[in-house]
């Protein structure tokens, strides 16, 4: 990477140290927990870096534990099963003691005094079906299940108080389980394409898609408190922050938490509104309706006029992504153009490097994403990283292959001529290989504009956010809200790489 | 006077002996012709003329001087090479491509040269040097590349089966042309062909190559009058039956 691109990333780095970095997970009640976090230590004159629908609990906890992230909202029966990795345990105070202790003594990370209401996994099936089998509890459940088809969260799935628990507690046996991410498993429920589903008891979107929640009736899902996790450096450094967020430990219930999230998951009320009337009904901010931009949306809203009303917004993500894409684009060339050429002059050892570029490739995004959280934090740097490697394999392979098999011909009768090596690469082979290798780095390009949508994932921004919000909120609106502009965004790319490839193609 | 002369040159790949200690000599305004099978050596024979290849024992000498002690890119540029694809440089236009190698060695007129090669063999520079050579039918191009290859004015030119891909009404042109200009400029040249009938036509001398060993290197006459070798023998009345 050059030496301005590191500048510019410090840069950015460098302000995010100061204010407040409030972070979530992608789903529905953490955003509106997380806003509110935001809201209140705004409320109390603390500056605030909002990083919501960090990709999974691996990530948003790695952020917290390394100091990238200062505060996200966590439920105590995933810090006691997720991260602790302990057997479950029916008794919530046992189990906010038992993880208070062990990550303030492994991680220096604090649980803040629980929030107020408990949540816990509820098991949902469509009204139809369960008027067709007669479904009320999970006993009845169990009864139907063989010839029910499940799609459930792959973390679900896993998890000892999950289906393992389920299937011993209750001897439920699905016709088939599919693993479903959160984003997609209510549609896939709707659709029919499924028929049972987990959730989580405060959903609001069980009351959207007008679901049934069977009833624990042997009390089998332990029901797990929701409170502010916190860095380590947030509890030594800032007293004052930690006393914010804490004003609101205590202060939620099960009622008002469903009602919050329906508001944002079916009415589809932006999540500052709903987290700034939380604060204030909750007597801890001053007014209602703090947001003048609050004036009423109806829901109806045409998909052209909902753009239109975000394009300031909307205007900031694409600077954004067009940022992340420029950078990492930039970088890769700088190192994959040299090196391919430097491959096409060994001999040997050319195609494994190209073949461990390759690999690169492969590495799921989150993965990737994940993996470096430890060492680069969230946000745009280690974005700007996993799109550089990201973009590596397209235009080291097309510019080793393009500069190798570049018209031999020519080559050979060049150097007869007395064509020194550097005459033939620079006369012959690159200008030989140009169309190739832009292809290469338009390939890296188009793949980098729809890769960046991930780094929304790791706090990065760009057109990422809506997709992800919109996915976690199953909001079809505004996932589009960031993928049209994305889809523009590659078109817009690939065309302007065009116009520098038809300058660099050579004649004849 | 002696241009070129290879003494006791030995070239093997691995296991397979290419040249085997070949002794030879090309005078001055001389063509002699390296004939033989694919494999017998001839190309490796010519391609150590200009160090595209480098022996592994004997030696080459050029012009009277050991041409391992030569500068390589120096000595390619005063040898002219016409390879059998032509190989011209498909982004350059016919000029620049003919002006090749008096770019390289940073002549000052290269067009002016380029235009008197391409007139040289038979081509108005005012129509083809702003051509591309994929505009050029394939005869065309092989002019190109003689042109390009005296453009220089060399003192020995080496061409690597010029004429093989041609059909015959364009070879016996181009054939035509080549031995005009030999006269002309007196040039030697050392052209590998797998063609008896045209080492007959363009050569003063013929070496006969097999198996990295010269059978016989003789004038037309002679070597059709005394074949030296039964494999000399057997190539003249192949040809012969050929016709």
């Amino acid at each position: 990477m050059s030496g301005a691109t590191l500048l510019v990333l410090l840069a950015l780095q460098a302000s995010d140290v100061d204010p407040v970095v409030v972070a979530s997970k992608p789903f529905g009640e953490s955003y509106v927990l997380a806003e509110m976090f935001a809201q209140i230590l705004e409320a109390r004159g603390i500056a605030v870096d909002r990083r919501p629908g960090l990709g999974a609990t691996e990530i948003a906890f790695r952020a917290i534990r390394t100091g990238a992230a200062d505060v996200y909202p966590e439920y105590t029966g995933t810090g006691l099963l997720a991260i602790l990795g302990e057997e479950p345990h029916r008794e919530p105070a046992k189990v906010f003691d038992r993880v208070s202790r062990e990550f303030r003594r492994r991680w220096d990370a604090r649980w803040l005094p629980p929030l107020g209401f408990e949540n816990t996994y509820a098991i949902a099936v469509r009204r139809e079906t369960a008027e067709r089998h007669r479904l009320a509890t999970l006993s009845d459940l169990a009864r139907s299940a063989p010839s029910l088809r499940a799609g459930l969260t792959p973390d679900f799935i896993g998890r000892p108080d999950g289906l393992p628990g389920l299937a011993r507690a209750y001897g439920v046996r699905f016709a088939q389980v599919r693993a479903l991410l959160p984003a997609v498993k209510y549609q896939a429920l709707a659709a029919g394409e499924v028929d049972v589903i987990d959730g989580y008891s405060t959903d609001g979107l069980i009351a959207r898609y007008d679901l049934v929640v069977l009833e624990d009736d042997r009390r089998f899902f332990p029901p797990y408190q929701a409170a502010a996790l916190v860095s380590g450096r947030l509890a030594a450094r800032r007293p004052a922050a930690v006393a914010a967020l804490t004003e609101l430990s205590g202060r939620l219930d099960e009622a008002m938490m469903r009602r919050l999230n329906r508001r944002l998951e079916v009415d589809r009320e932006p999540v500052g509104r709903v987290a700034g009337d939380a604060l204030a009904e909750l007597g801890l901010t001053a007014s209602t309706g703090a947001a003048p931009e609050a004036a009423e949306r109806p829901g109806g809203e045409s998909l052209p006029r909902y753009l239109w009303d975000r394009r300031a917004e909307l205007l900031g993500m694409v600077r954004r992504h067009l940022l992340l894409v420029a950078l990492s684009l930039a970088a890769a060339v700088a190192v994959a153009l040299p090196l391919g050429l430097v491959l096409e002059r060994l001999s040997w050892g050319a195609e494994p490097v190209v073949r461990a570029a390759g690999i690169l490739q492969t590495l799921p995004g989150i993965a990737l994403l994940a993996f470096m959280i430890p060492l680069l934090g969230i946000g745009v740097v280690p974005a700007v990283v996993a799109l550089f490697l990201y973009s590596l394999y397209p235009i080291l392979r097309n510019t080793y292959t393009g500069v190798r098999d570049a018209a031999p011909d020519a080559v050979a009768a060049g150097r007869a001529l007395g064509m020194t090596p550097r005459q033939i690469l620079g006369h012959i082979r690159l200008p030989l290989a140009a169309p190739v290798i832009m292809a290469g780095i338009r390939t890296a390009a188009v793949i980098n504009v729809g890769t960046a949508t991930l780094a929304a994932f790791i706090g990065a921004g760009g057109l990422g956010d809506p997709i992800a919000a919109g996915l976690a909120l199953s909001d079809t609106r505004m996932i589009l809200s960031g993928a049209i502009p994305a889809a523009l965004l590659a078109l817009g790319v690939d065309g302007a790489l065009g116009a520098v490839e038809r300058v660099v193609r050579p004649g004849g | 006077m002696t241009a070129l002369l290879a003494e006791r040159v030995s070239k093997r790949y691995g296991e397979v002996v290419a040249l085997d200690e070949i002794s030879l000599e090309v005078r001055r305004g001389e063509c002699l012709a390296l004939i033989g099978e694919s494999g017998s050596g001839k190309t490796t024979l010519l391609r150590c003329f200009n160090r595209l290849t480098e022996p592994d024992g004997g030696r080459v000498v050029v012009d009277g001087r050991d041409a391992a002690t030569l500068d390589p890119y120096e000595l390619r540029r005063r040898t002219g090479y016409v390879p059998q694809d032509g190989g011209l440089l498909p982004h350059w236009r016919v000029r620049r491509n003919v002006a090749l190698v008096p770019w390289l060695r940073r002549e000052g007129d290269a067009a002016e040269a380029a235009d008197r090669a391409l007139r040289l063999v038979g081509l108005e520079p005012d129509r083809f040097g702003g051509s591309w050579p994929r505009e050029l039918s394939g005869g065309q191009r092989q002019r190109v590349a003689v042109a390009r290859a005296l453009a220089a004015r060399p003192v020995v030119v080496l061409l690597d089966e010029p004429f093989g891909a041609l059909d015959a009404i364009t070879r016996a042109d181009l054939q035509t042309t080549f031995l005009t200009l030999r006269r002309e400029l007196a040039l030697t040249a050392v052209l590998v062909t797998h063609d008896l009938a045209e080492a007959f036509l363009l050569a003063d001398r013929i070496g006969v190559l097999r198996a990295g060993r010269l059978e016989q290197v003789a004038p037309p006459a002679e070597l059709r009058a005394a074949p030296a070798t039964p494999y000399v023998e057997e190539l003249l009345t192949r040809a012969r039956v050929g016709r």
